[in-house]
């Protein structure tokens, strides 16, 4: 190797270490700053532990409704031709392209108190906004790309041959979809599942808006870290922010297991369009 | 499920599957209520501002500056990420070294990471305490709190749309092409010059573009190192924020709904670039 791939690539680790590596570090290191039993008073305090709870009850919702509309979806657009399939295309992937206060605003103009869908259900006490269902609707948005992007060029690869050669030996639709479709799409789903988790795990703008910010009522785990950090506990913030530091980590980790097992199925990284 | 007959629709491609109705169906159910009714909240709330009020939200002092804090910000960190993404990805594919899969792997980390949480990190690194901040606050150099603040976070969470959408170009490099160059006698800076940043421009383009859209929308990540001060340090998604909070929705919508269109129209206007230029990359070849 010549000094210049020395140069280059000694440039990349030191941007790479004080850009990512070192926040990571600090996170950790802030968090256990005054000893592991103060780390722990903060995990185990009833508000944290219940930011926690609502965060994983938040994508164990959110994941399967997203899992049946990522397949649904990719299916529809790879397998049949009708008008407006590429502006669904383009619709399903807006949400990448909104910033997250923006996505928050737009479902308060509809769906709260003030708005055409919100003002028609509130004479049935039925309330929309500022508790878990306005966190789930707004998770729903941030994260239904992932799943049908990372499906989509899967389908589009594999082309409908398997498919219609069960078709023409007497299967129906469930058992192509279960024995021939899935077994194809597996990898990339779980892929895109993984994405759209992690998303959903740590949403903060689009979930504060349309939050409420209830203490140990609404309050998801990115929304407790800058609640914590807002009141001077910081300590408390950073012991918080390492239980979502870790779930990143596995999903980095995760992803790279599943490039390295199933190379076919890693079509996109999460940011690439 | 009925069995159709897949012979009698064989010159239809694609219509022989059964399953249309139920996965369009779903399709657009969950469109609608999650992505179509939303949007088009956004867009009734503008059409009942008249263009005086929407022009007087817009021109105002406090909009304007943030709207210049936000995209100057956004087109600093874009191109430290321009310049540091096309490096990053092409040390990645070219060059095998010790810790070339973790790098590659936490590339992505910023796009796992929730926003708040690099936030909180980057604050703590750059503040008078932390890390780098006693670095470099006794040279002058104040980041939290700061202009700069905002440039930092921003470059962090948008690096991985760099990196991501040049990689797949440099994987895909004609290597002939660059062989051809060296033994015509280019110089390694001609070769990257004129044979390999021209078949780049495409992915650089989307990176760039990609990592500029999402810095304007970058909230998160940006407002816990930002300091917030109107006129000074307040970015755009923080005064919708607050206009929110104040109940002020014409204002909040007059605002976001001009974010969101400019985040359109440069999608847009990359994905039009993008065609021209592969366009005439094969008409050259």
């Amino acid at each position: 190797m010549l000094l210049r791939h020395y140069i280059l690539i000694g440039t990349a680790f030191a941007f790479m270490a004080v850009m990512v590596i070192l926040p990571i570090v600090s996170i950790y290191h802030r968090a256990f700053s005054e000893g592991w039993d103060v780390y722990w008073a903060n995990i185990s305090h009833p508000d944290t532990l219940a930011a926690i709870w609502l965060t994983i009850a938040t994508a164990l919702i959110v994941l399967p409704v997203n899992i049946v509309f990522g397949v649904a979806a990719a299916w529809a657009i790879a397998r049949y031709r009708f008008f407006g399939r590429r502006l669904l295309l383009v619709l399903i992937e807006m949400p990448l392209a909104i910033s997250p206060i923006v996505a928050g605003l737009c479902f308060l103009l509809i769906y709260g108190a003030y708005g055409p869908v919100g003002s028609a259900l509130d004479p049935f006490g039925i309330q929309l906004m500022f508790n878990l269902t306005g966190i789930i609707l707004v998770s729903f948005f941030v994260t239904c790309p992932f799943i049908v992007r990372e499906v989509l060029p899967v389908l589009m690869v594999t082309g409908e041959n398997e498919e219609k050669a069960a078709l023409t030996l007497g299967a129906n639709g469930w058992q192509i979809l279960w024995f021939v479709t899935l077994p194809n799409i597996l990898w990339a789903l779980v892929y895109g599942a993984i994405l759209a988790t992690a998303r959903a795990l740590g949403e903060f703008g689009a979930v504060s808006v349309v939050s409420g910010s209830i203490r140990g009522e609404t309050m998801t785990l990115p929304l407790q870290v800058e609640m914590l950090y807002n009141d001077y506990n910081a300590t408390g913030a950073f012991a918080a922010a390492t239980v979502l530091t870790l779930l990143a980590l596995v999903t980095l980790i995760l992803r790279a297991l599943i490039a390295l097992l199933h190379p076919q199925s890693r079509t996109h990284s999460g940011a690439q369009r | 499920m009925p069995n159709y007959n897949s012979f009698s629709r064989v010159k239809k491609p694609g219509s022989a599957l059964p399953g249309l109705p139920l996965s369009l169906g779903i399709t657009l159910l969950f469109v609608t209520l999650i992505i179509l009714l939303p949007l088009s909240g956004l867009a009734w709330q503008m059409a009942q501002l008249s263009f005086a009020d929407y022009w007087h939200i817009m021109t105002s002092e406090r909009t304007l500056a943030s709207l210049r804090v936000t995209i100057g910000a956004a087109a600093l960190a874009t191109l430290v990420n321009g310049v540091f993404g096309l490096l990053l990805a092409w040390v990645l594919v070219r060059y095998r070294f010790f810790g070339r899969t973790m790098i590659d792997a936490l590339v992505d980390l910023p796009f796992a990471l929730p926003t708040a949480v690099a936030g909180i990190a980057l604050v703590s690194l750059y503040d008078k305490n932390g890390w780098i901040g006693q670095i470099l606050e006794p040279m002058g150099i104040k980041i939290s709190y700061t202009y700069w603040g905002i440039v930092i976070a921003m470059v962090f969470t948008s690096l991985p749309f760099a990196v991501r959408s040049i990689q797949p170009l440099i994987e895909e490099l004609d290597h002939c092409a660059e062989a051809a160059a060296k033994t015509l006698g280019a110089t390694d800076l001609q070769i990257f010059t004129k044979v390999i940043f021209p078949q780049l421009t495409p992915g650089i383009l989307t990176g760039v573009g990609l990592s500029f859209v999402r810095s304007l929308g970058e909230f998160g990540a940006v407002i816990f190192i930002a300091g917030n001060l109107p006129y000074k340090t307040e970015i755009a998604s923080l005064l919708v924020m607050i206009r929110l909070d104040e109940f002020d929705y014409p204002a909040a919508s007059a605002i976001a709904g001009s974010m969101l269109g400019l985040s359109l129209i440069l999608l847009l206007g990359i994905n039009i670039a993008q065609t021209a230029i592969y366009r005439r990359l094969e008409q050259g070849s």
